[in-house]
């Protein structure tokens, strides 16, 4: 056993764990956090991802004690209240881009998306489709990710146009 | 006194702000943002894996690292040494070795049907059966002490080949004395005659290869027992909760009554969860065994290796034409993968593959033949789509070809034979009445959008000057079976339960709605898409409307969700159950209203008497006067409570047109998707931007199996793609932006006029692909690539073909037409389709 202290999602935690748990099982199975679920055991799929000191790291391939002493930030951190009004402005914009189907894919791809943003604020849908390589998704053909991504971005409208009312046909 | 309770009651319903007035807005086709999204975007989610409870024991299943073997010895009691390992069970141990999972589809009474021990007994049949359990007090305990059982294996010959299991030799199930499990047939009408008579017949043998759903959330168990009044609550990430509930009653013995089966979020299923596993049973049986709650969840490694596989089909076609393209009979003959044992539904895929063949074309004479073969590789069952796929993409690269000997141009010979608008509804040869359709609406819609004539002039250009990267145009006009489905037909084809779906619909004291329906979503929206409906039916605010699924408790009845039959079912039943709500409520509002019940009308949630419109009722008036119970009809039962239990009449039959353009490489075989045009016929829309999102996602699954997807098995029949590292599902940066449109010709077999869309996307998308790049090469003598078309095996197509080019390929098709005045037959068997990696 080894001694970790690491703060996620504002908390600070100090624990005994085996040198080879891994990084998103401490979050999962120790400390609850399980809005961060887990794909693969290849670290292909990205379903993982979490911030690791504002880095996007998929925490399947960090052992916990790698990020002793580290700030890391979930899905479940991301939103600075409850309500829609204090979502990261990708949450809603996956909401309103219909970027998520299951949503199993979601938080990895979320926090992928917030550091791609963060390392490339106005990226072309090239440079969003490369950048979330690393996020597989099953279900939505990735289109709408990228529109969510865009969206965020500033360089589309956001959704409220798609609550719009249809005409009522007589 | 009761007046004056009552009044306060309205006073205070009014005055919370629970009740809200009817909208009078039209829900049906509004692009409503899905209700289901909050806890997704935010992490607060419900996914099996999530569950923890006191005491609760991780299983870890011991799997077969061999295809094929005699188990010699199993010794777990090492395991029991280990640190922190509750228990440790054999098939034996646990009490299952007289089960068998179920199989739900016999297709025919002399199917051979081996028995599937959920733990292998004395064999294992593919790498990854299921051998021995620890169960320990976590995830890691449990995967260490699994390295403690001993087993002894005695290797068998592995069963790889199809064809090879078929002629004789190494036996999978040893037994039985055979590989093959099943033929089936399908004839209608004079098949000689079609071919003897014909002008040209085009055979070919296309391999549909083996594909790996991947749902992203692998599967997941956890049984929570009260073990003294044997009683258990089943979580599972499962498509199909109510199947899987009496599944396991009937294979445990354990009464249906005490056995509770919640699907909480579910993370995708594609078919993959559309079944009833051996670790299902493994946790229900540990947990009645130990006595406290159990959770095992796969690794995506064991996904690959014990979770169903789809696909796997080689497929003999040949099509007899007329002299002027008219396609007057089909002749398919195909062999099944089933894998080593026979799971939920997996002998019926082939049969629903069968009656599409087909496809939108007339003709005069069909014969099909499905023959399923044993072979010692994880079974198939049902992948997105189920047969159809795999039925469309023969038809539709046959049509292509077809369409290249006879020197037609693709379109002309598919507009030939295919179903006019004017002739719906309209029996096929296979014997079913598609209800409704518009091919040349929707092709015309499609090539306009493509930008077809331009595109082709193009093509003809890069020939023209030899561009070494030459561009493809692919089509695929493609129909399909959906909406499983009317309980006679299925029936009539063995299939082990019915086709209904139930809906009930409770409107609160307050105006608010509950409905509880039976099928069971895991990404596609039907909290949302239903709410749509109930509010559009009631004319309550969509906001009021809350959906229960998805749990044996709440929603007692049920059928689950695949084959596109959500909403084709379940969104009408539970339409149908609102107008039962509205009869009743008419009934109220009348005597409150006192005025006949035929002198109402009922408009956006309202009742008012016709010719004196201040006198009205709303829903919400109705539901609470129905609550207090004081002024009612005499006799009439308190409540708007509904129920329906839809069967439908008939499939659905959604249709559309699919164009894919590539840029082939020729000098690398690299293909690039440049445009793809989707252009959907679903009918009525509930909900355009859920329909878009599903079309996608079929986009991505159909495109996936064309270009990246395989699952290979080397000579020895181990899994060689047996993680994501080399099973290469797309990422963002692998697929096209999508350019989607719709026709909308509705249904006429249910009151919605709604088709199925889950499976369309996957079913139209592989062929117009394929035909793409063989078009790119067409020229260069290419004349077919296997899937998928990486870029090694399109090099390799043409390095093969000679780069025999020369001259245009209608021109070539056209002469050779000519010149045969009676009846030619092209082949392309295992020309560049090519035998290399038969061995997987």
């Amino acid at each position: 056993m080894a001694r970790v202290s690491v703060t996620v999602d504002g908390i600070r935690y100090e624990d005994d764990v085996e040198p080879r748990l891994l990084l998103v099982h401490y979050l999962r199975d120790r400390l609850g956090r399980t809005g961060t679920p887990v794909g693969c055991d290849t670290s292909n799929c990205g379903s993982c991802t979490v911030h690791l000191d504002g880095q996007s790291v998929k925490s399947c391939t960090i052992l916990t004690l790698q990020a002793d002493g580290s700030s890391i930030t979930t899905i479940q951190g991301l939103a600075t209240g409850p309500g829609e009004e204090n979502q990261h402005p990708l949450q809603r914009a996956f909401h309103d881009q219909h970027g998520l189907q299951c949503g199993y894919c979601t938080p990895g791809m979320i926090m992928a998306a917030a550091d791609l943003l963060n390392n490339n604020p106005d990226p072309s849908e090239q440079e969003i489709r490369e950048g979330l390589e690393g996020n597989l998704c099953r279900c939505t053909g990735y289109q709408n990710i990228v529109k969510a991504v865009q969206q965020a971005a500033g360089q589309t409208p956001g959704g409220s146009a798609t609550d719009a009312p249809v005409e009522v046909s007589a | 006194m009761t007046e004056l309770d009552a009044g306060l009651l309205a006073e205070q319903v009014a005055e919370s702000g629970q009740q809200t007035p009817p909208t009078g807005q039209r829900e049906l086709g509004r692009p409503r943002k899905r209700k289901e999204d909050a806890k997704l975007i935010t992490g607060q989610t419900t996914w099996t894996d999530n569950i923890q409870m006191p005491g609760m024991a991780h299983i870890a299943v011991l799997r077969s690292p061999m295809a094929h073997a005699r188990i010699a010895s199993i010794d777990v009691s090492p395991a029991l040494q280990r640190p922190g390992v509750f228990a440790a069970f054999t098939a034996a141990d646990l009490g299952v070795d007289g089960m068998s999972l179920p199989c739900a589809w016999p297709v025919t009474e002399d199917m051979v049907h081996p028995d599937h021990h959920p733990l292998a007994t004395d064999e294992v049949r593919h790498l990854g059966d299921a051998v021995a359990i620890v169960c320990a007090r976590d995830r890691y305990s449990a995967a260490d002490a699994l390295e403690a059982i001993e087993v002894d294996y005695d290797p068998l010959p592995a069963v790889i080949d199809m064809e090879a299991a078929l002629a004789g030799g190494d036996l999978v199930h040893g037994d039985k004395g055979t590989n093959k499990s099943f033929t089936w047939p399908l004839v209608n009408g004079d098949v000689d005659g079609a071919f003897n008579g014909a002008a040209h017949v085009v055979e070919r043998r296309y391999i549909n290869q083996r594909l790996l759903p991947t749902p992203m959330e692998p599967r997941a168990v956890v049984v929570a027992p009260i073990a003294a009044a044997d009683e258990y609550t089943v979580y599972s990430s499962t498509q199909v909760p109510h199947i899987l509930r009496l599944m396991l009653a009937l294979t445990t013995g354990i009464p249906e009554q005490k056995i509770r089966v919640i699907a909480p979020d579910v993370g995708g299923g594609f078919g993959a969860k559309l079944n009833v596993y051996a670790e299902e049973v493994i946790c229900l049986m540990a947990a009645k065994k130990l006595g406290r709650p159990v959770k095992w969840n796969e690794s995506r490694s064991e996904n690959y290796q014990a979770t169903i596989h789809g696909r796997d089909q080689i497929q003999r076609i040949s099509a007899a034409f007329d002299a002027d393209g008219r396609m007057r009979g089909l002749k398919v003959d195909l062999l099944a993968d089933m894998g080593a044992y026979l799971q939920l539904v997996t002998p019926g895929i082939p049969i629903l593959g069968a009656f599409m063949y087909n496809s939108i074309y007339k003709m005069d004479a069909l014969d099909f033949k499905a023959t399923g073969v044993f072979t010692t590789k994880t079974p198939t069952d049902a992948y997105r789509g189920a047969g159809r796929p795999e039925a469309t993409f023969a038809i539709e690269r046959l049509m292509d070809d077809a369409a290249y000997d006879l020197g037609m141009e693709p379109f002309e010979l598919r507009e030939r034979n295919w179903i006019k608008h004017e002739e719906f509804p309209y029996e096929t040869i296979a014997g079913l009445t598609y209800d409704s359709g518009n091919y040349e609406a929707a092709t015309a819609k499609a090539k306009t959008l493509f930008g077809y004539d331009d595109l082709r002039r193009e093509q003809q250009e890069r020939r023209d000057r030899q561009d070494p990267v030459q561009l493809g145009i692919g089509i695929s006009t493609f129909t399909e079976m959906c909406g499983l489905a009317p309980s006679r037909v299925l029936g009539s084809l063995s299939y082990g339960a019915g086709g209904w779906e139930a809906a009930d619909v409770r409107v609160l004291p307050s105006g608010k709605v509950e409905v509880v329906t039976g099928t069971s979503p895991h990404g596609q929206g039907h909290v949302t898409s239903w709410s749509q409906i109930v509010a559009d039916a009631l004319g309550v605010p969509f906001e009021d409307v809350e959906v229960l699924h998805g749990d044996t408790k709440s929603s007692p009845q049920g059928l689950d969700t695949y084959g596109s039959r959500s909403l084709v079912v379940g969104g009408v039943a539970v339409h149908k159950a609102c107008q039962k709500v509205i009869d009743k409520a008419r009934r109220v509002a009348a005597h409150l209203l006192e005025a006949a019940e035929g002198d109402l009308e009922f408009a956006n949630g309202t009742f008012s008497v016709k010719g004196s419109p201040e006198a009205k009722q709303s829903i919400g008036d109705v539901a609470l006067a129905t609550f207090l119970n004081h002024n009612l009809p005499d006799g009439m039962e308190p409540t708007l409570n509904s129920s329906y239990v839809f069967d439908p009449e008939n499939f659905s039959y959604p249709h559309g047109t699919h164009l894919c353009a590539v840029d082939v490489d020729t000098e690398t075989g690299m293909v690039k998707i440049r445009k793809y045009v989707a252009v959907d016929d679903i009918g009525n829309v509930v909900n355009p931007q859920i329909v878009e999102g599903q079309i996608h996602g079929g986009l991505a699954q159909g495109i996936a199996q064309a270009l990246f997807e395989e699952a290979v098995y080397d000579a020895d029949c181990n899994l060689v793609t047996g993680t994501m590292v080399d099973y290469t599902i797309p990422s963002a940066a692998d697929l096209p932006h999508f350019d989607l449109d719709r026709t909308e010709t509705p249904a006429t077999t249910n009151p919605l006029g709604v088709k199925g869309v889950g499976e369309a996307g996957t079913i139209a998308s592989t062929p117009a692909v394929v035909n793409a790049v063989v078009d790119a090469l067409r020229h260069l003598g290419v004349r077919d690539v296997r899937m998928p078309c990486t870029p090694e095996r399109v090099w390799r197509a043409i390095q093969d073909s000679g780069g025999a080019g020369g001259g245009d390929g209608g021109d070539r098709a056209a002469a050779g037409t000519v010149a045969y005045g009676g009846a030619s037959t092209s082949t392309v068997d295992d020309v560049q389709a090519g035998r290399e990696g038969d061995a997987r």
